[in-house]
């Protein structure tokens, strides 16, 4: 006698994205059913991983981190061609120079670098801004038209700046990620009020706001799982795919900063784990797009990527 | 009753004489009450013996509840109700057992042993760590396997595991620690007759493994059939994407379909070679339901994450876990001693505490009352106004205790700096953004 199996019968799927420009495009998204089920809908693109490269050479960066980029921090060109060379399906770059409280930079001169890394590498790029809302309502629009042509995941977007990002977005095809504070309403209002500016759901990533491993990772983790749900279950203000900034959280924490704590274990091991399985347990609850900052971190999930996907 | 009968579907069963003993002003209201799971059957003394049958079957837990050794490390696994941690919460936690070869000699088992009975860590000022200690019987000798176990037992206050499929292996190591109900691995196709009667004789939970979903469930009918209810499943699945599928498939047939043999918690195994992509896949096993995850590995960089996922996972999604609003002393706090500002989430306070004692500098620390909710969530929220940290200033009793009036708030509070100042009399020392910055920030400015 065979057990009967219990099987979910989903109604709805996730946006198929479509990033960067041909024969290197990369698809995410898509699915008709929980990660990695495949035995009950099609799970037609893996989750892609991108490798973070700074404008400026990060000042917080811990040892184990800057390491690996020693050679090429502060010149994101070559940094982001190290992070190609890594195995990256993407690169991710941000334009921390133009902080205020920062350098200030000029958006013209962060856009031409932008340009200039879109021309060195063959993965798509995103593109995100330095984190000050009105700075990035400002940057991001310049960087967009710089950028025309690769057909670019920019961010992040809240629901306070949209309105230019978007708009440059559409006149020179790109993305948007629509960042929302760990809220599932909020995620979705913005995702209404991008869409009525006519970009299509397909063309947006929604960013929750993760909390990393040890620090809030379950609020992302139940937020995932529910617009994932969502999406499955034909409430298609939740169907666009889901990015993760899992470096830039995992990074903060003090299991990945202190050097100095033998009872936790060796630095480096603990600190690529911290990032690793966070981004591990996040694709589990659904999540498409993960960006980490350690080359070792992303070959582990690479590798647990390639057998989730082993259909 | 989770068990999914409907109230009306319990009324009918009752003796509608609304008679009130059961304290509920009629049958109908007990029926909805029970089967939201607020009272228990046993409170309507007129219930007659074929409903008390129907119902008392049907409220069995759709997850039996396993218990694996005695006293106080003994670990209950099972019991839960969801597929999603959003919809209720996750309840047991997944028992984490790290494995020993019976291979090894007597000093390097007695230093496995030792590295394994330290793998516990602060966090949120509690202790966590591993939870079993698996036995594994590489040599395939049943001399040597019950030798290992009884040093094992000696050395470790952990309930045990014992992982032979070998009936006589069994029956030696049984004999030497059944009393402390271990979990004993595994009844197979082959030899459940002889594991459920050893499993019987000692009240020891049972592991039943198949190769694949339906040999679990036919040899997991039989063990039922000779009378031991204590089970736990292995679907014998070992590659991640088999296991996750599996796993998934178990707690839906036992939560969705009430499928009585794969009503009983589970038993997950992580990667044979230390390798750490073997994390990766035991943190997707936490993810997806495993009650208990068999590790090879002893490093801490290993077990930490793991350790601190589960915790996560298995939080309260309803509740944050939060401190009593109040002075805390940090060690031998003086007149000058530092004040430092917080919130009342738990997480928070003790990352804050934490850093405070790794500084060595004795302080004083507030945490205001947020709702237990961390700094930026409750600036956020509008629950940490500069009044209300101000009001707590002045009856929390910390000006009676030091005699300077200088606060340290956090980084992430900068902007409240000038009104807090205004408000509370007090100067307002900006902080660094994490608090484990607050060591050199001690260090160089406050004197
Ligand atoms: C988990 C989380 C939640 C959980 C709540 C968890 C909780 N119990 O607090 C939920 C989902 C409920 C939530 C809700 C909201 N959230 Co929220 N949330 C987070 C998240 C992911 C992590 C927060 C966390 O737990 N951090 C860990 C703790 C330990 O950090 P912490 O308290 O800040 O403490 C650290 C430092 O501040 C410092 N520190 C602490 N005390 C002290 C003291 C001194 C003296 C010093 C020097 C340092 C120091 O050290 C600590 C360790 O590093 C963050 C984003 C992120 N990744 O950080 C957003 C975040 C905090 N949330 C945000 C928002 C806006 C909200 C909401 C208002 C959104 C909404 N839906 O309306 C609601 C408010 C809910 C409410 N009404 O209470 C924003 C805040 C934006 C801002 N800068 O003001 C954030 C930053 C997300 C974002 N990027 O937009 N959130
Ligand atoms: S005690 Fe039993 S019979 Fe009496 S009201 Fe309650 S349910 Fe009905």
């Amino acid at each position: 006698m065979s057990v009967q199996l219990v099987r979910e019968r989903w109604n709805g799927s996730a946006q198929e994205m479509t990033l960067g420009r041909h024969p290197h495009a990369v698809k995410v998204g898509g699915e008709s059913t929980l990660p990695f089920l495949h035995f009950e809908g099609s799970m037609p693109n893996r989750p892609v991983l991108a490798l973070e490269v700074t404008d400026t050479s990060p000042q917080d960066w811990p040892g184990v981190l800057s390491e690996p980029y020693r050679e090429v921090m502060g010149d994101p060109v070559h940094w982001a061609m190290a992070c190609e060379k890594e195995g990256a399906d993407l690169v991710a770059l941000k334009l921390d120079s133009c902080h205020p409280e920062k350098e200030n930079a000029d958006p013209e001169q962060a856009a031409r670098t932008a340009a200039a890394v879109a021309e060195a590498i063959n993965v798509p790029l995103i593109v995100l801004g330095c984190g000050d809302e009105s700075k990035d309502a400002e940057v991001l629009p310049i960087a967009a038209k710089a950028l025309q042509g690769h057909n670019c995941l920019l961010g992040t977007v809240t629901a306070d700046n949209y309105k230019p990002v978007v708009a440059a977005c559409i006149e020179y095809h790109h993305n948007v990620v629509a960042t929302s504070p760990l809220d599932i309403n909020l995620a979705k209002q913005l995702n209404i009020l991008i869409s009525d500016m006519d970009l299509p759901l397909h063309r947006i990533a929604m960013d929750p706001s993760i909390g990393p491993l040890g620090y809030g990772i379950e609020y992302a983790y139940s937020i995932i799982e529910r617009m994932r749900i969502g999406a499955l279950t034909g409430d298609i203000m939740l169907s666009p795919p889901v990015i993760c900034m899992v470096g830039e959280e995992a990074w903060k924490t003090k299991e990945a900063q202190s050097s100095d704590v033998p009872e936790w274990g060796d630095w480096k091991r603990r600190a690529v784990l911290w990032e690793a399985v966070t981004a591990s347990v996040l694709l589990q609850a659904g999540g498409h797009i993960m960006v980490l900052r350690h080359p070792e971190s992303l070959a582990l999930v690479k590798a647990q990527i390639d057998d989730l996907m082993r259909k | 009753m989770p068990m999914g009968l409907t109230g009306l579907a319990i009324y009918k069963m009752l003796p509608k004489t609304n008679c009130k003993e059961c304290g509920q002003a009629t049958c109908l209201a007990f029926a909805m009450q029970l089967a939201a799971g607020k009272t228990s059957l046993d409170k309507c003394p007129y219930v007659s013996d074929e409903a008390c049958e129907a119902l008392g079957a049907a409220s069995k837990p759709p997850i039996a509840l396993i218990t694996v050794g005695t006293g106080e490390r003994a670990v209950e696994i099972g019991n839960e109700t969801v597929l999603f941690r959003h919809d209720k919460r996750f309840v047991h936690p997944t028992a984490i057992a790290v494995t020993v070869s019976d291979t090894i000699g007597a000093d390097e088992l007695r230093d496995r042993i030792k590295r394994i009975n330290n793998l516990f860590f602060d966090r949120v000022g509690q202790v966590y760590g591993v939870d079993l200690v698996a036995v594994r019987n590489d040599s395939g000798d049943p001399v040597q396997f019950a030798k290992t176990v009884s040093i094992t037992q000696k050395e470790t206050p952990l309930p045990l595991v014992l992982l032979s499929e070998n009936t006589a292996a069994q029956e030696q190591a049984l004999a030497v620690c059944g009393h402390n109900q271990p979990l004993i691995y595994a009844a197979n196709a082959d030899n459940y007759e002889a594991f459920t009667k050893l499993a019987i004789q000692h009240q020891a939970p049972l592991v039943v493994k198949g190769d694949g979903l339906d040999e679990l469930a036919q040899v997991v009918g039989k063990v039922l059939c000779l009378g031991h209810g204590q089970i736990v499943l292995d679907s014998g699945a070992r590659e991640v994407l088999k296991v996750l599928v599996d796993q998934t498939q178990i707690r839906r047939q036992a939560l969705k379909r009430h499928t009585k043999s794969f009503g009983f918690p589970t038993i997950c195994f992580a990667g044979a070679h230390g390798t750490p992509g073997t994390a990766l896949d035991a943190a997707v096993y936490i993810a997806k339901y495993a009650a208990v995850l068999v590790l090879e590995s002893t490093d801490p960089a290993e077990v930490l994450p793991l350790v601190t996922w589960r915790l996560n996972v298995y939080t309260d999604p309803q509740k944050p876990i939060a401190i009593e609003p109040k002075v805390y002393a940090v060690g031998n706090a003086g007149r000058n001693a530092p004040v430092i500002l917080t919130t009342n989430f738990s997480l928070t306070y003790f990352c804050v505490l934490g850093d405070v004692e790794g500084a060595r500098v004795p302080s004083y620390i507030l945490p205001v009352d947020t709702d237990g909710t961390s700094v930026l969530t409750a600036w956020a929220a509008g629950k940490l106004a500069p009044e209300k940290i101000a009001a707590f200033i002045k009856e929390c009793g910390i000006e009676d205790k030091v005699d300077h009036r200088r606060l340290i708030i956090p980084g992430g509070l900068a902007i409240l700096r000038d009104k807090l100042q205004e408000l509370s009399g007090w100067q307002v020392l900006v902080g660094p953004h994490e608090s484990a910055g607050l060591p050199s920030f001690l260090r160089d400015q406050w004197t």
